[in-house]
């Protein structure tokens, strides 16, 4: 690793403060995919100012109409909280299969939507529940919020305080791991939001986490899951496209039959 | 940077640069070697051990980030004797060259203090993040049954 300064912040003021004097300085939650860059010199940076403790971003609540996530919360919290399980199954279904135990502990929804990896698995949560990415300046919808790989609607120093999900009627997530590094090879989550419809989202198999209409529409109609078509599939060293296409649909079709 | 964290019961307070590594200040600041570097890609688990009960890979935790926290590495966790899931280690020979051990065992102890019980299957799962190359871990498994049951029979 190249030198930087640590230094925890003191408030997110101090953190924003910092991001905005400092362009070169960044922010640091868990650090499950920043320390590794930085090690691998593939990013460098001025000072990490750490987060992670910060108050403001704390905490899981249920409200009357949505679920709120601080966005410093660990997967492992997400992944072990009666109220995320109890407000949307599919949420702490998905938090307890990402990475392993040890990045769990350590890894934050935060540091993961921010980062929008095409692999990871909360972008698809947070599209499929039609979430609401709040930051200290504004409020993001989902569906602009994530721009592509590796991609986000965030500015430079600007700060996700925390994830507002809608309360889905039922919701769950399947996922084949790559099976040395915990990846979504694909995942799909789907939600039954009621009156919003039904919707079915794909992490892992694209260039970013998307949408699959022909899914929903199949699920709504109650007629078999296609296979899917998508203009950006991955296709790398691990699996060609088509061997994705084909990993998402019966990853659909057993999300769906955990809600049958 | 100065941080002072407490390794296996005892303070320390200690100088370092902003980019240290936990491991990096267990193996060359504090001597403890047996927390291995296998991957240095958070991959491997070998250098796992607890932070504050919890285990983690302290190869992917900055020394700052560890400022205040409890530690556990593997030479402190029996005491004076053996702990019950390095007993069980030995006795179940789950292992055969022994490079992933200490992170095996740290993780095995992160996981009972979670699942007392563990089914296999949260064995493996609580293991997902630790590999070994030698034993195919059907012994490692046997040990942490081993080990829970001992812990429950010493508890009670």
């Amino acid at each position: 690793m190249h030198a930087f300064e640590y230094r925890r912040a003191a408030s997110l003021n101090d953190a924003v403060g910092t991001l905005a004097t400092d362009g070169d300085a960044r922010p640091l939650a868990g650090g499950m995919t920043l320390i590794p860059s930085l090690k691998h010199r593939l990013n460098q940076v001025s000072q990490l100012i750490d987060i992670g403790g910060l108050a403001d971003l704390q905490g899981i609540s249920v409200q009357a109409d949505h679920l709120w996530i601080g966005a410093a919360m660990r997967h492992q919290q997400v992944a072990d909280s009666a109220e995320v399980a109890r407000a949307a199954p599919g949420l702490a279904q998905l938090a307890g299969l990402i990475g392993d135990p040890q990045v769990r502990a350590r890894g934050t929804i935060g540091g993961s939507v921010a980062n929008n990896d095409p692999a990871a698995d909360y972008p698809a949560a947070v599209l499929a529940l039609d979430a609401v990415v709040v930051t200290e300046r504004r409020e993001l919808a989902a569906a602009d919020f994530f721009q592509g790989f590796f991609m986000t609607a965030l500015e430079p120093g600007e700060l996700i305080t925390g994830i507002r999900f809608k309360l889905p009627r039922r919701s769950a997530y399947a996922k084949f791991k790559h099976p040395a590094s915990g990846y979504a090879m694909a995942g799909v989550f789907a939600a039954d939001l009621g009156a919003a419809g039904l919707r079915v989202t794909v992490t892992g198999a694209g260039g970013g986490v998307f949408r699959w209409t022909a899914a929903e529409q199949a699920w709504a109609g109650g007629s078999s899951v296609p296979t899917l078509e998508h203009p950006d599939l991955l296709e790398d060293i691990h699996a060609p496209a088509r061997y994705r296409a084909h990993l998402a649909k019966v990853m659909c079709e057993q999300a769906l039959r955990q809600l049958a | 940077m100065k941080i002072s964290i407490e390794v296996n019961g005892k303070a320390q307070s200690l100088e370092v640069e902003g980019r240290t590594l936990l491991v990096e200040v267990l193996r060359e600041h504090l001597g403890l070697t047996g927390t291995h570097v296998g991957c240095d890609t958070s991959q491997c688990g070998c250098c796992t051990v607890l932070v504050d009960g919890q285990g983690v890979k302290s190869c992917t935790m900055l020394a700052g980030q560890a400022d205040g926290c409890r530690i556990t590495t593997i030479e402190g966790l029996g005491g004076q004797s053996l702990h019950p899931v390095q007993v069980a280690f030995t006795e179940c020979h789950a292992l055969q060259c022994g490079f992933c051990t200490p992170g095996m065992i740290m993780s095995v102890t992160s996981l009972l203090a979670k699942h007392p019980n563990p089914t296999d299957e949260q064995i493996i799962e609580g293991l997902a993040g630790n590999l070994c190359r030698c034993t195919g871990y059907a012994n490692i498994i046997a040990a942490v049954r081993q080990a829970a049951s001992a812990m429950a029979g010493s508890a009670a």
